[in-house]
């Protein structure tokens, strides 16, 4: 049974690797980490209900992108009636300024990518530059 | 003329054995009965046999009785006897627990390639077993029965375990495709092992193994019978070479123990390897000896049980002690490679009273054989070869268009591939291969290993050996192949019949009967004939 | 029929959830408690079946050889399919796990009448599926990690970018996640269309497949069509992980894929799933072909009768006196 403590040992391997996520969990970290979101003062709310935007707010986003690129629209109408600009920079990034205090906070929390950024640039460094 | 019964080979129609119906029954596997069909089971094991060995509930019967006398507690019998061994072997126990099905072993069976038979496929052979330790060994099974795959063991089941745990040749083939390394040789041993706890087992088992317990070989022949073999093909080799050759048999002092299996002492084409050997020893001058106590290099107790393998095999090591040699070679033989290779030195060592085996004539130390101290006569004489130390003719094998079949054992118990080729290759001058997926470690077996070799069981043999004869037939109508060379005994008994039903005009022959027909022998008269004493036919211009 | 049992098999666990959460409102049970309870079940089963694996002896070096030995020195051996070192066994069993080299040696048949010829040719699919499967499954698994696991760790991030990579879709899809469900699906079928397959097919080859469409159907419908919160799935998971648990909030289908995931964890030690952890321990396979080199001990060897020399010279002496062949004893002839 010479193997038998080898054995044992990746099976220890196993477990150790296995329930890592806990352990590291556990170790890492003193309170439960969970996104806050600075939210602008001031509004009375965002282009559709709060529970939408949560969930839906990528799809939003893409057909506001398709409409605007590919057909040239560029206003929408909400669910309550109301007009917008169909633009992340002018309505978007109008009220949620940081993308740090804002979008980042989910999206790095769940380690989703969000790749408005690979075309878009950030609002603070619109400020910076038009300074 | 006679009718042909089904333990000839006249019996099945070519046309009608290859109408193969690969299509599975109606009904599932678990109540599809055995059928006993004439030709499909070998006969049962003589109590005479059994009493002898000391084995489990000996009496006369046949699988084709309603009721097969098993002792009044068989199932207490089964049931501890798998518990044993799922406490002793880790193979048993994980083999039992890991297959997935997912049927990669399924068409690599010969006997399912060449009968249809679904419970032929590994997969389900092993089914055979696991139905049963599901539902006697795991909860799921205990809990939740077939559904899970589970059965109750009956006498049913049992005449299946009979039925299929002896149409299996333990050749591993199967072993080499599935994912998990599962061998249903491993499964079959195991099978057998229960089987056998009950007293069923076959003739063509017991009697073989028996035999070597008593005279030391399967054949059953006496000391002084195998002196008057051995003097018989002596005279034959001096017919052929005009050389005397001398017949040490249970010589103390020699430095080498020559074990080989003793089907060449026997039957044609073996007898010619067989002298072969004596040829080669003489040739080389090598001090070595028979023995009449350990004159069985082959071990049936590999068909029958792992206490059996050792109780054969502890005869070798004892001679070789007694005799006082340095060390051990072997002959041309499958299944005792096997159990040389991967069983004798855990079962009947440690060999330390031996010396690592030396080539006398090359001064190569064996060092892949440090251990058992027990060399392959084909290593030993490819080195040999090698070294340039044999007058070789290979022109005098020119009639010959020869092809190598990977015996099984050797090929997937040990990875003898090359070796054996290249021997071949440098006593013959016309060699090809079989096609890729039958040869080495995908080699097919002969259909009649692992016991299964006997007449009675002649159309199981003739289906087992059809993947292999297909491919010889292969080559002889695509290279003109006209001689089948192999490595293992049962090989050279089996495949003559596979060949002349599958491939009429192939014959089998051992490697040494090539190496002696080429070897140029000191002081021998002008070859004419060879070891079968034909006329030798010379090529044109081959150097 | 065994799929029929199969499929009831897994209408009923989804019968199960959708009474216990939509109507019992047992969310807290189907949230925590079995979630709990199915990881300790996995962990602890695991365990108790590979110690009894490890403690079970392996008597006899039994490799299977699928390449040349290691002989005479100028024959150069296959190191990998019939290795003879430790290293060799390795690389053997590497290739073995992450690659499927045994299966990938499979072979089909075709049995050509009217000529009585048998052609054996590769066939490479059932590899592909199998690696597919497992590959992708493997991947899913890391990407899971974000929800469990707060900071994402870098390697999940950077599986999801390749696996994400041609960004289509609003949540991007991901290559794994079709290929996943193709692959299983391609298995399930084959074991339907094959007729050998299909006959030897039990009820338990059926489940763990459907199982594991059903998983991962419900986990491509929960991203990709309800879109569920997945902030709030991170923060119900993060409370399991940090043994603060908290249920609700979460669409019944949430539940349903949570639950067949507990299912697949509590049913793995159990059930032929465990060839993930048995494929390293088989013995054809982890074991170096050295075996007239080094001795390998059976731990529970012990003695046979025998024939011995002695009892054997007894009954034939003097049939070897007259043969002329050597004996101990002469005088007893």
């Amino acid at each position: 049974m010479s193997d038998y403590g080898k054995i044992i040992l990746g099976l220890v391997g196993f477990l150790v690797l296995c329930t890592s996520p806990f352990w590291y969990q556990v170790l890492s970290s003193d309170g439960l980490p969970a996104p806050e979101l600075k939210l602008p003062v001031g509004e009375q709310g965002c282009v559709e209900s709060k529970e939408y935007m949560r969930a839906l707010h990528m799809d939003l986003l893409n057909r506001w992108r398709d409409a605007v690129v590919r057909d040239g629209e560029r206003i929408y109408v909400s669910t309550s009636g109301r007009e917008y600009q169909m633009s992340l920079t002018g309505t978007c990034l109008g009220c949620h300024t940081s993308r740090a205090d804002f979008c980042d906070q989910c999206h790095t929390y769940v380690g989703s990518e969000n790749y408005c950024w690979s075309c878009h640039v950030e609002p603070i460094n619109l400020r910076v530059e038009a300074r | 003329m006679a009718e042909p019964r089904p333990d000839e080979m006249e019996f099945y129609k070519q046309e009608e054995l290859v109408q193969i119906d690969y299509t599975p029954p109606q009904t599932s596997w678990m109540r599809t009965p055995v059928d006993f069909r004439p030709g499909s089971w070998i006969y049962p094991a003589k109590a005479r046999h059994l009493e002898y060995l000391g084995l489990a509930n000996p009496r006369e019967w046949s699988p084709l009785d309603e009721d097969w006398k098993l002792p009044e507690d068989w199932k207490e019998i089964i049931f501890e006897g798998m518990r044993e061994r799922l406490n002793k072997y880790r193979s048993f126990k994980l083999f039992m627990d890991i297959c997935v099905r997912c049927g990669a072993c399924a068409d690599k069976c010969h006997f399912y390639i060449g009968g249809g038979d679904p419970k032929n496929m590994p997969v389900l052979r092993a089914e055979l077993l696991r139905s049963v330790y599901r539902r006697d060994f795991t909860l799921a099974g205990k809990l939740v029965g077939k559904w899970v795959g589970a059965r109750e063991l009956t006498p049913e089941v049992l005449k299946e375990w009979f039925y299929y745990f002896f149409q299996c040749t333990e050749c591993r083939r199967c072993s080499v495709f599935c994912p998990y390394g599962i061998d249903t040789a491993e499964i079959t041993i195991m099978g057998r092992e229960l089987l056998n706890l009950l007293g069923l087992n076959v003739n063509w088992v017991i009697e073989p193994v028996s035999n070597c317990f008593r005279t030391g070989n399967h054949l059953g022949i006496q000391p002084h019978g195998l002196k008057d073999t051995l003097e018989f093909f002596a005279e034959d080799i001096e017919e052929v070479t005009g050389i005397q050759v001398e017949i040490p048999i249970n010589r103390k002092g020699a430095e080498i123990l020559f074990v080989t299996p003793s089907g060449d002492f026997l039957a044609d084409p073996g007898t010619y390897t067989c002298m072969g050997y004596m040829m080669l020893f003489h040739e080389l001058g090598l001090d070595y000896t028979w023995s009449s106590y350990a004159s069985e290099g082959g071990n049936f107790g590999l068909f029958t049980s792992h206490e059996m393998i050792k109780r054969l095999n502890a005869k070798i090591y004892a001679e070789a002690r007694r005799l006082g040699v340095k060390w051990i070679l072997g002959g041309e033989c499958g299944h005792m490679w096997r159990v040389l290779h991967q069983y004798m030195d855990t079962m009947n060592g440690p060999a330390d009273f031996l010396e690592v085996p030396k080539s006398p004539v090359t001064g190569t130390v064996f060092e892949n054989a440090a251990s058992t101290r027990m060399v392959h006569i084909i290593e030993f004489v490819a080195d040999a070869i090698r070294n340039n130390k044999l007058r070789l003719d290979p022109s005098r094998n020119d009639g010959l268009r020869v092809t190598f079949h990977d015996s099984c054992n050797p090929a997937r118990s040990m990875g003898f591939f090359e070796e054996p080729r290249y021997v071949i290759k440098s006593v013959c001058n016309h060699f090809c291969e079989m096609p890729e997926n039958t040869i080495r470690e995908q080699t097919f077996c002969c259909g009649g290993g692992a016991g299964l070799g006997t007449d009675e069981n002649m159309e199981m043999r003739l289906r087992g050996g059809f993947p292999r004869g297909n491919a010889v037939r292969y080559v002889q109508e695509k290279h003109g192949v006209n001689r089948l060379a192999c490595i293992c005994a049962i090989d050279r008994a089996t495949l003559s019949t596979v060949c002349d039903y599958w491939a009429p005009g192939v014959e089998v022959t051992g490697i040494h009967e090539l190496v002696a027909n080429a070897m140029v022998m000191e002081g021998e008269k002008e070859r004419t004939l060879n070891l079968r004493l034909e006329p030798i036919e010379r090529g044109e211009g081959v150097s | 029929m065994n799929v029929l049992v199969a499929l009831t098999a897994l209408l009923l666990l989804g019968g199960i959830v959708y009474l216990g959460v939509e109507i019992a409102g047992l969310e807290f049970l189907f949230g925590v408690i079995i979630p709990y309870a199915a990881v300790l079940t996995f962990l602890i089963g695991l365990v108790i079946r590979v110690i009894s694996w490890a403690r079970t002896p392996v008597p006899f070096r039994i490799t299977t050889t699928c390449g040349q030995q290691r002989s005479l020195s100028w024959i150069s051996p296959n190191r990998i399919d019939n290795p003879s070192t430790t290293l060799g066994v390795l690389g053997r069993m590497a290739l073995e796990i992450f690659l499927f080299r045994s299966l990938f040696r499979n072979t089909r048949n075709e049995l050509r009448e009217g000529e009585n010829r048998l052609v054996i040719g590769p066939s490479k699919w059932l590899w592909l599926m199998g690696l597919a499967f497992h590959w992708s499954f493997l991947i899913i698994l890391l990407r899971h990690l974000r929800l469990f696991v707060e900071p994402v760790p870098q390697i999940t991030l950077l599986i999801q970018s390749l696996d994400g990579f041609f960004q289509v879709g609003v949540p991007v899809v991901y290559s794994t996640s079709l290929l996943f469900v193709t692959a299983a699906t391609l298995l399930f079928v084959r074991r339907i269309v094959l007729p050998q397959v299909r006959y030897l097919s039990l009820p338990t080859d059926y489940f763990p497949l459907f199982l594991l469409i059903s998983i991962a159907g419900s986990g491509i419908i929960l991203r990709h069509f309800i879109k569920i919160d997945i902030v709030r799935v991170k923060e119900v998971v993060l409370g399991l992980m940090t043994f603060r648990p908290e249920a609700g909030g979460l669409p019944v289908l949430f539940y349903f894929h949570l639950f067949l995931v507990s299912v697949l964890l509590a049913y793995f030690p159990f059930s032929k799933l465990v060839h993930m952890a048995g494929v390293v321990l088989s013995p054809t396979r982890n074991l170096a072909n050295n075996n007239r080199r080094i001795r390998h001990v059976n731990p529970w060897d012990y003695p046979v009768k025998t024939h011995t020399y002695q009892e054997y010279e007894e009954e034939f002496r003097g049939k070897m006196i007259g043969a002329g062949i050597p004996v101990e004893e002469e005088d007893n002839g």
